[in-house]
């Protein structure tokens, strides 16, 4: 069956800069699953998510939608594109205009869409929507943008994407901005939309935390490559990747452990490094010579999970392009 | 021991056309010397506000409305404008949250230096500043050469540093730090708060931590407050708290962090937190509380000590 999407070898850069470097992975709804793209600022991932989104076009390789290279879309099939594939952005306060009741963002589409054949059913979907997403509709609609709190304002924009039935929502770092105490709460409405919905996820974040929470499979983005993809279960609890191995242990725990600030964390190596070689060389504790020179590939060192490492040589390369084998279906 | 901060029945308000607004309520606390002193809640709680107010830096229309608060004996609230201007920085530092907005976008950082010793008068001849910043920049782990640089050029973590360089530039005797790394990542956030652990040491003054990350505070702090809609309802030793944590709230807190150990172990807060200008009668918290009871929507449960150093404002701790 053709994947909904699909990244060809995709390269962006941006001037000299490459933002990301030869990407090939394919998004399968038929088996809904929340996949985590996880980096830190300047990895690749919101550009990745923008290309999916088809808001920029790759400087090389294609994206495929149904088949069909975006570029290159009638007008029926742009519109079928933007009803399959939803966004939730970052910032909750940005994307209101705040003279327009909090309705209007879920008027819009329903109209442009002819979601609904009267105002009625059209109002019953709009409930339902805020309904799916944990919020009352009767506290929401009608109400202005600064009257709602950053959670319900995130939550309306989950629920906007829900209403146009997706079969993908790219949510870019949907809860960082929104108080710890309410992002399980958004975080857990995403994935009943993948569990009840049968909506995929691509959940873009840089806190492995809440990747682990929600994700089924996880891709650690490292300065415009993959250095480790699989299960999230597997790649969290036993992380093969040097970069990923740093990220866990970065993460403050709430534990009467306390080995936080005397663990010996992130140390400049004396590898230089090179356009050709590991992009982590310069930060990496177990450099070798040759990953100073030579860009690791993808080691399939279990069914589910890759990691870009020379330490993993042993185990048999990933071929570009075949990331999704290691990426399962929701269990 | 001889508290080096002492904060007692402070209050602060902020006018508004439906009532005043009590964003600081009745707040008391106490910071030992060279201890680390961690203020948490969500937004709304207070915790930025209780910050400000110690520095006397709330703007109208927010006032301070009661309560003393004294830095090594001295009440702050006897000093005159000019008394409390020079306190600031030399006395208590504060570490911004975003220390993009805070640095001066326009000058070098060894002119932002300049400018505090200069405020604090001190009169430096430009090879005495010279050798001051880059023994400064060092402390904090930054290479000398970044006096000469503009904000701009500097990554987010090496701006945060640069922030917590300046504030220690006159030797504080306390270091107040309003979320210093929630804007950077993780693997920065551990670099700068080693930072700040070791200036503090070397300086031994004492660090207010104000923040929302249970884990970082679990990590950092010696001791923990915990705010809710402007009163401070828990207060005792770190350990106690992850162990035993006598408020319903402080327990919520710390289960709406997602954890690395177990999958499907996060669980938020049930609904919101509440608007300061319409609280609910009885304890602030019951609407969300699971074991909330009758009496709670009555009676508001008073400050007290559940255990030796340890108190709580709840009916049950």
């Amino acid at each position: 069956m053709t994947p909904l999407l699909e990244a060809r070898h995709v390269t962006k850069r941006y001037g000299t800069n490459t933002a990301l470097s030869d990407l090939s992975m394919s998004i399968d709804t038929s088996k809904p699953a929340i996949t985590a793209v996880v980096g830190e600022s300047g990895s690749g991932k919101t550009t990745l998510a923008r290309m999916i989104l088809g808001l920029v076009p790759p400087s090389e390789g294609q994206v495929l939608y149904q088949g069909q290279d975006m570029a290159r879309l009638s007008g029926p099939q742009r519109r079928q594109f933007r009803r399959d594939v939803q966004a939730v952005f970052q910032d909750p306060y940005e994307v209101y205009n705040p003279f327009y009741r909090v309705d209007h963002v879920l008027t819009t589409p329903v109209r442009n869409f002819n979601l609904a054949s009267s105002r009625a059913e059209g109002r019953t979907m709009i409930e339902n929507a805020l309904r799916a997403v944990g919020l009352r509709p009767e506290e929401i609609l009608g109400r202005y943008p600064h009257q709602l709190s950053g959670g319900q304002r995130q939550r309306i924009m989950v629920a906007r994407a829900v209403l146009m039935k997706p079969k993908l929502i790219v949510a870019d770092e949907p809860v960082s901005m929104v108080d710890a105490s309410l992002r399980a709460t958004i975080l857990t409405s995403l994935r009943k939309l993948t569990d009840e919905m049968g909506i995929s996820i691509i959940y873009i974040t840089h806190d492995l935390a809440t990747a682990y929470q929600v994700s089924d499979n996880i891709l650690v983005m490292y300065r415009a490559c993959v250095a480790e993809a699989g299960a999230v279960e597997r790649v969290v609890k036993h992380p093969q990747h040097p970069y990923t191995q740093l990220l866990i242990s970065s993460i403050p725990q709430v534990s009467t452990t306390r080995d936080w600030l005397d663990d010996e964390g992130d140390q400049k190596t004396a590898a230089t490094p090179s356009p050709h070689g590991c992009r982590f060389v310069e930060r990496c504790p177990v450099a070798m010579p040759k990953c100073s020179t030579t860009l690791p590939p993808l080691y399939r060192t279990e069914p589910a999970r890759a990691a870009a490492c020379f330490q993993h040589e042993a185990s048999p390369e990933l071929p570009n392009g075949a990331l999704n084998e290691v990426l399962t279906p929701t269990a | 021991m001889n508290a080096i901060l002492k904060v007692e029945g402070l209050k602060v308000e902020f006018e508004h056309p439906l009532g005043a607004v009590k964003a600081v309520d009745d707040v008391s606390f106490a910071l030992l010397p060279g201890e680390r002193l961690g203020l948490a809640g969500e937004s709304g709680s207070g915790k930025s506000t209780m910050a400000l107010s110690i520095l006397r830096m709330i703007k109208p229309p927010g006032r301070i409305t009661g309560g003393r608060v004294s830095l090594d004996g001295t009440e702050l609230s006897a000093l005159d404008h000019e008394g409390m201007r020079h306190l600031r920085l030399a006395g208590i530092a504060m570490v911004p949250q975003g220390s993009m907005n805070s640095l001066n976008p326009v000058i070098r950082i060894k002119a932002q230096f300049a400018d505090a010793f200069r405020d604090h008068g001190l009169k430096l001849t430009s090879a005495e500043l010279e050798t001051r910043v880059a023994e400064l920049l060092r402390t904090v782990g930054l290479p000398p050469h970044v006096a000469n640089l503009y904000p701009h050029e500097l990554s987010g973590g090496m701006k945060q540093r640069a922030c917590i360089a300046i504030a220690i530039c006159l030797r504080p005797k306390v270091i107040i730090a309003d979320e210093p790394t929630s804007a950077l990542d993780v693997v920065v956030q551990r670099q700068v708060m080693e930072t700040l652990a070791r200036v503090q040491r070397d300086l031994g003054c004492a660090i207010i931590l104000v923040g929302h990350d249970m884990g970082l505070m679990a990590q950092f702090v010696d001791r923990l407050g915990v705010m809710y809609a402007g009163r401070l309802v828990e207060l005792a030793p770190i350990a106690e708290i992850i162990t035993r944590p006598r408020h319903p709230y402080t327990q919520a807190l710390i289960s709406s962090l997602p954890s690395l150990e177990k999958r499907g172990a996060m669980q938020g807060i049930p609904g919101l937190a509440p608007l300061l200008r319409d609280l609910p009668p009885g304890c602030a918290f019951h609407p969300r509380c699971p074991r909330a009871e009758a009496r709670c929507t009555t009676e508001k449960p008073a400050v007290r000590e559940v255990a030796p150093n340890q108190q709580a404002a709840c009916h049950f701790a």
